[in-house]
């Protein structure tokens, strides 16, 4: 392959494939902090311009981590499917692209080339697209996950309802979660970040989790996102929880510093299917975010995005329920800014749909980085514009244990209103029949009453 | 500090906690909410504008975050730090923008502060107490030294006595596998301010590993997190603090595979 070309009359080399992605990646602090970005915009631009040349092949062949070294790539390599490689490996980047932005190429079409595509190949192909163009690819992918409910489906937005609290007190966990439903948040799952890892602490959170859901016949998930090995613990003690959760990394050293490996994801798979209270067969939870393999040390020289579109890579053959990407929570170290903020929720999107995955993003910001409320708000219109499958719901967008904001609970199902969606269908019928909203969607009058759940 | 200046004005929506403003105009149950609302410094009872928030909570949301943003920029005062007795250093940090941008750079003390704490510091310690800005000066200055009391009588009924504290300015918490080794402490607790949130800015969290070093993982770490008046109280922390501190002595090792 060409890792050469002349702009302006300036001759830029690049000396692999690596160094390539990275330069081609739109500004990000991260790539920054690495010494890999492009140093100038010419040089971005150049860079972008030798990998629309560049093979399907060229970046298959190029793993960000040698195979030998890393269960990230093998997990990734081994699920290609070679048929469907076989008839895109010749494509340049610049017609892969052009494919999936076709408008005569139909939803069927992109899933099944997804099926041939390594994580570096998705990451390549992000880099030649526009916001706008991110927005209209990841629009196409349809992807469905059952667990007791579907989610994903045409016309539904949904959320996930995260009642945290800075002590783990049940009580005051309840009270939040009962606002939140009162607001229509919650049909993604129930999910709480615990401050507490431990065994008895967490069986507390999902028995009360487990509790509400029955006594209001809610359906949905429940999760506690707790270290998979503690949540696996607890399961073993006979804790009740739908989904089992776990951070992940792009290279098997980054998830060896979130302290597990592809092993224990599949023991948590085996356990559900025996003592999960969830239906399935998608039972699994992750979460994602640019960033987290350079601030471990686990980037092997690679840009931030191409080791996420390697998180959702390793998510795949698990068949998660939930993914998304906590875009904004990292630091302004990895994302300084509102314009890299969104620009990073749009591609973590498109990239986990591309995958193959029913991606959600926690749309967020911390209070050291320069975005607010109103460009989280801007990012959770275009994520809904793009077919998110979910957002996140707090209590007026702020987490008052993890100490960030994010998107509220008023914002979920405003968001269904102005799009035309509604909460995956069960749901959606559960509040009308709760009279929380009305059979066409606007909220009744006791839409936000938290205290009708103090009823009976 | 409240501003006298006469005549009318629109009271301060700062005052309070976000708790107290009640906003839900018929409430199925009105008692039962305020249980509800009393139960948790999150944001309940606030109410709407069809899908929207009511006006007051969208202002006090702004208001707060004003605090958040403004808090980050301040530094831990020089006569608070001369006050407690720690030793003053800092990490490779320039400023706080560098600080911002370079995590790198903030894991790694300044040479400067190598040599005085080489120095200073007690070599070979059981336990090595020391304390980091963080993102946020305030949780320090709230919580430090109330932890650092019955962290001590805690250790020191464990038969370990701590020397010298060091202070390090534009601090990140791999800066302990930077502090550790050079000092050879066997374990460390690093207390270091949180990233300030909208209901507190003053969230401090202590860091503790066994013979840290830059070689171990992340998960080689044990956290104690959202020590603040509103979450774990500092004096109780402490007391965890030290409990933590004394497993991880006993078993020789940190993080995830500590049993607690």
């Amino acid at each position: 392959m060409l890792l050469k070309t002349r702009l302006y009359g300036k001759i830029y080399q690049f000396n692999d494939v690596k160094d390539l992605l990275a330069k081609a990646n739109e500004e990000k602090s991260g790539d920054s902090l690495a010494g890999i970005a492009a140093r100038s915009e010419q040089e971005r631009v150049a860079a972008k311009i030798v990998l629309a040349h560049a093979l399907v092949s060229d970046l298959r062949e190029a793993p960000a981590v040698p195979y030998e070294q890393d269960e990230v790539t093998r997990l990734i390599q081994d699920h290609v499917d070679e048929s469907v490689y076989a008839r895109i490996r010749g494509w340049s980047l610049a017609e892969l692209r052009e494919f999936i932005l076709d408008t005569a190429t139909p939803p069927a079409a992109l899933t099944e080339l997804s099926r041939g595509l390594t994580a570096e190949v998705i990451a390549a192909v992000t880099k030649l697209m526009s916001n706008m163009d991110l927005v209209v690819a990841a629009q196409k992918l349809r992807v469905t996950a059952t667990c007791n409910t579907t989610i994903g489906g045409d016309g539904v937005f949904a959320a996930r309802l995260q009642p945290n609290h800075p002590a783990d007190s049940i009580e005051g966990i309840r009270a939040s979660l009962y606002e939140g439903l009162a607001y229509g948040a919650g049909d993604a799952v129930i999910g709480l970040n615990p401050v507490v890892d431990s065994v008895a602490g967490i069986t507390r959170i999902l028995s009360l989790f487990d509790e509400v859901k029955r006594r209001w016949e809610i359906p949905t998930q429940i999760c506690v996102l707790a270290h998979i090995t503690t949540q696996l613990a607890a399961i073993r003690a006979g804790a009740p929880t739908d989904l089992i959760f776990q951070s992940i990394a792009g290279s098997e050293k980054g998830n060896e510093a979130f302290g597990f490996t592809a092993e224990h994801v599949r023991e948590a798979l085996a356990l559900l299917r025996e003592r999960g209270t969830g239906r399935g067969p998608d039972v699994l939870y992750f979460e994602t975010g640019q960033g987290s393999e350079l601030s471990s040390g686990a980037h092997h020289g690679a840009d931030q995005l191409t080791m996420e579109a390697r998180c959702y890579g390793f998510a795949k053959p698990f068949h998660p329920f939930l993914v998304n990407t906590v875009v904004g929570f990292i630091g302004p170290e990895y994302l300084y800014d509102a314009r890299q903020v969104i620009r990073a929720g749009l591609e973590d999107h498109f990239m986990g749909k591309l995958t193959g995955l029913p991606m959600g993003c926690d749309a967020c910001y911390t209070n050291h980085m320069r975005a607010d409320q109103n460009d989280l708000e801007n990012l959770a219109m275009l994520l809904v514009s793009a077919g998110c499958s979910y957002v996140m719901g707090l209590p007026h967008g702020d987490d008052i244990m993890l100490n960030y904001q994010s998107t509220g609970y008023h914002d979920a199902h405003t968001l269904r209103l102005l799009y035309g969606k509604t909460a995956i269908p069960e749901f959606q019928d559960w509040l009308v029949r709760m009279e929380l909203i009305a059979p066409d969607g606007r909220p009744a009058e006791r839409f936000g009453d938290a205290s009708v759940f103090l009823e009976g | 500090m409240t501003e006298k200046i006469p005549g009318e004005m629109i009271p301060d929506i700062s005052e309070g906690q976000a708790r107290d403003w009640f906003a839900v105009p018929r409430p199925a149950d009105a008692e039962g909410y305020l249980r509800l609302q009393a139960a948790t410094s999150a944001r309940l009872g606030v109410w709407r504008a069809g899908t929207r928030y009511a006006t007051q909570s969208m202002l006090r949301f702004r208001a707060d975050w004003a605090g958040a943003r403004d808090a980050v920029n301040t530094d831990v005062p020089a006569d608070f730090i001369a006050a407690c007795g720690f030793l003053a250093g800092s990490t490779q940090c320039a400023d706080r923008e560098v600080y911002l941008r370079r995590p790198d750079l903030g894991r790694r003390l300044s040479g400067e502060t190598r040599e005085l704490y080489a120095g200073k510091l007690a070599h070979d310690a059981r336990v090595l107490l020391a304390v980091g800005d963080g993102l946020s000066s305030a949780a320090i200055c709230a919580n430090a030294a109330d932890v650092i009391l019955t962290l001590q009588q805690g250790l020191a009924l464990a038969g370990i006595e701590t020397g010298p504290i060091p202070f390090i300015k534009y601090c990140r918490v791999g800066v302990m596998d930077d502090l550790a080794p050079l000092v050879r402490a066997e374990a460390v607790c690093l207390l270091i301010g949180e990233r300030p949130g909208l209901v507190c800015a003053e969230s401090m969290s202590a860091y503790m590993a066994y013979r840290p070093d830059p070689g171990r993982p992340e998960s080689w770490r044990t956290v104690v997190s959202n020590i603040h008046a509103g979450g774990l109280p500092p004096v109780e922390a402490g007391a965890q603090i030290a409990e933590v501190m004394t497993r991880i002595l006993e078993q020789k090792l940190s993080g995830v595979a500590l049993e607690l």
